[in-house]
């Protein structure tokens, strides 16, 4: 422990109680990180960020929502408009859900262009992961809750995907939903879950995150682990301590973050209807059924592979497998050089095939399906998984280019 | 060459969403609400009390915040606006939600559903649509009891209540083909057979001020939210100017 300093005052006081000093320099003042961070190494902080912004307007918004199947379209309207600032908390939850998906997508991104999930950072990817998965989850049931008519009917449509399940299929939705179809019994449940169970899972798996990426230390835009080489003191020539340099250097991009994000919940919370859908300004009715039911953005992709399949089930376990395969990635590429600045063109390659195949399907997961479209649907859906299936292939005999011994 | 790519599959990418588009509708107009026109704001709220709160409500909206954003006195609210009643009998008051005297059990009667409820409309179906929507009654003997079609909503169970206003008039129909060589009958205009208390621009403006109205019931603080956005976002700005001096200060001995 820190004997040397600190032993005086309050500081002291507690530090000899609880390891205060210890866990800053542990974490911040004394934790090296790669000097050559670059753009695509804002958005985990920025997660951060968009986490607790989340929770903090959660817990307002939670003072003033009511989770019955009567009174939750009109208490989200008299948050909107009776409750002081209650729009601008409103708005920011809601456009908060959009960004930390966004946020988490480009920070999923960067992990897959400079191999951050590679041999020793396996745990922090499936770390990571789990996040992802309980990210999905939160924002489902967050979903519901303002009881709209897509609230309600894209809840309805997700569950029913479990009646695919063969045998337990009917029983399981059944479950799920507590009714015969989606209810106050659902409401209820989902906001149990959405404000208290999955929020604790979160934050756990978020500190389980970090305290690995801490432990093993951070990757960086070269792929060169910067621990090979330390000076007399132990520290590494080419880290730099997270405080002060990046904590001031994350400002600059909260900043700007803040920025485009103050642009939406200001002046375009619906985002054309792709943040906040136009159908979910009519309160949840279970005798109409919208014309077009699509999920929130930040699904689509998936709901599009689910589409792209005739068969329910199939469906239902190839939109799974998009998911689970993410899982395994770390032992699915076999390559031994993280960053695509030193790997093969066939790795760029299947790179781009990834991003557009992952773009297009959710363009067309957000549109009603017709023959064309599904027609696309399938062939990205081949192309997402084709990565995956590509990168086992050719990561074995990869022709690489030489990995610099230092970050340039 | 990845890049190019990619940038050509997301340009590509849109004419997927060609034929998505539902039937032919008419009138199809765009509709402009200025935000800081209140007086057009007051005269769709007067048009609002007297002819859509009957059946509809606006029960997410109180009186008095309408008159407070719209700039309308307590007493003239309470004067000019309010014309329903509560359970005893009395006369609603200012700081009530704005509901219907109607019972959904005489709706259910009378129209074969509940008349939605209008706090919310102009977010829902969007202004462009109540716009046209509000416009596009005509003359269809064949309703049973309602004697008019909507051509923008086909089958509508409201009844033409503006009718006094605009007057009756009659479709004017283009037989056109679809991509796929169907033969169809779409209306391209109307023509006025009953005229109303109104000429055709008076009873367009009368509809711009209430769809204006709706507009701003759907969203009461959406000038406050823009006002406050721009502050958020110029101080943000300085703050950027600040943070970024701040980090190029720290990393001067980074090399």
């Amino acid at each position: 422990m820190s004997e040397n300093k600190n032993s005086n005052g309050l500081l002291g006081w507690i530090d000899a109680r609880f390891p205060m000093t210890k866990m800053f320099e542990e974490h911040l003042s004394k934790y090296y990180a790669p000097k050559n961070f670059n753009f695509w190494y804002f958005f985990g902080s920025l997660a951060l960020l968009v986490l607790v912004l989340q929770i903090v307007t959660g817990i307002f918004l939670t003072m003033h929502y009511k989770p019955d199947g009567d009174m939750a379209f009109s208490s989200v309207e008299y948050i909107m408009r009776d409750v002081d600032w209650g729009w601008l908390i409103r708005y920011l939850h809601s456009t908060g859900s959009s960004a930390f998906f966004i946020v988490v997508y480009l920070h999923m991104f960067r992990a897959l262009i400079y191999g951050s999930y590679q041999k020793p950072r396996e745990l922090i990817w499936l770390f990571g992961m789990f996040i992802f998965l309980a990210l999905m989850a939160e924002a489902f049931m967050g979903y519901l809750l303002p009881w709209g008519q897509m609230s309600y009917w894209g809840a309805q449509v997700i569950i029913s995907l479990f009646g695919a399940v063969p045998v337990v299929g009917d029983e399981l939705t059944l479950w799920i939903r507590g009714d015969f179809v989606v209810s106050d019994a659902t409401l209820n449940r989902f906001f149990a879950l959405h404000v208290v169970a999955v929020p604790i899972v979160l934050l756990a798996l978020v500190v389980m995150h970090i305290i690995a990426l801490h432990e093993v230390g951070s990757n960086n835009p070269d792929g060169v682990e910067i621990k090979k080489n330390k000076d007399a003191n132990g520290i590494p020539l080419d880290g730099i301590p997270f405080h002060p340099y990046y904590s001031v250097k994350d400002l600059v991009g909260v900043v700007v973050f803040l920025i485009l994000f103050s642009a939406v919940v200001f002046f375009a919370p619906e985002m054309g209807g792709y943040f906040l859908e136009y159908a979910n300004f009519v309160p949840a009715n279970q005798f109409k059924t919208p014309e077009h039911i699509a999920p929130v953005w930040y699904f689509t992709p998936f709901y599009a592979i689910l589409r792209a399949i005739p068969d329910k089930l199939t469906g239902v376990i190839a939109m799974f497998a998009s998911i689970a395969v993410l899982f395994v990635l770390p032992w699915i590429d076999r390559g031994k050089v993280k960053s695509v600045r030193y790997r093969s063109t066939s790795f760029k390659l299947l790179l781009v095939m990834l991003v557009v195949s992952f773009i297009g399907l959710g363009y067309l997961g957000a549109l009603p399906a017709t023959e064309t479209r599904t027609l696309f649907a399938r062939v990205f859906s081949l192309g997402y998984f084709g990565f995956f299936l590509g990168l086992w292939w050719i990561s074995k005999n990869e022709v690489t280019k030489p990995v610099p011994e230092r970050v340039r | 060459m990845g890049r190019i790519l990619i940038v050509a599959a997301i340009l590509l990418l849109p004419s997927l969403g060609w034929g998505a588009g539902g039937g032919h509708t008419f009138p199809d107009d765009e509709v402009h609400i200025d935000w800081d026109d209140k007086a057009a704001m007051q005269r769709g709220a007067r048009t609002f009390v007297n002819y859509c709160l009957s059946c509809h409500s606006a029960a997410y909206s109180r009186f008095n915040r309408v008159g407070e954003d719209l700039g309308i006195p307590d007493e003239l609210v309470l004067e000019n606006l309010i014309f329903t009643t509560d359970v005893n009998g009395d006369k609603t008051k200012v700081g009530e939600l704005m509901k219907t005297t109607m019972t959904p059990a005489y709706a259910e009667q009378a129209f074969g559903t509940v008349p939605p409820d209008l706090s919310l409309i102009a977010r829902s179906r969007g202004v462009d649509w109540l716009y046209n929507y509000l416009r596009g009654f005509y003359v269809d003997d064949t309703r049973v009891g309602l004697g008019v079609n909507n051509g923008v909503f086909q089958n509508v169970g409201m009844p033409h209540v503006l009718a006094e206003l605009q007057g009756l008039q009659q479709p004017k129909y283009k037989n056109v083909q679809d991509s796929h060589g169907n033969e169809s009958e779409v209306i391209v205009g109307f023509e006025i057979i009953k005229p109303g208390s109104m000429t055709k621009s008076e009873y367009d403006q009368t509809i711009h001020d209430l769809v204006a109205f709706l507009d701003y019931l759907a969203e009461p603080y959406k000038q406050t939210r823009k006002n406050v956005g721009t502050g958020v976002i110029i101080f943000l700005f300085v703050f950027l100017i600040l943070a970024y001096l701040l980090k190029k200060e720290y990393w001067k001995d980074v090399h």
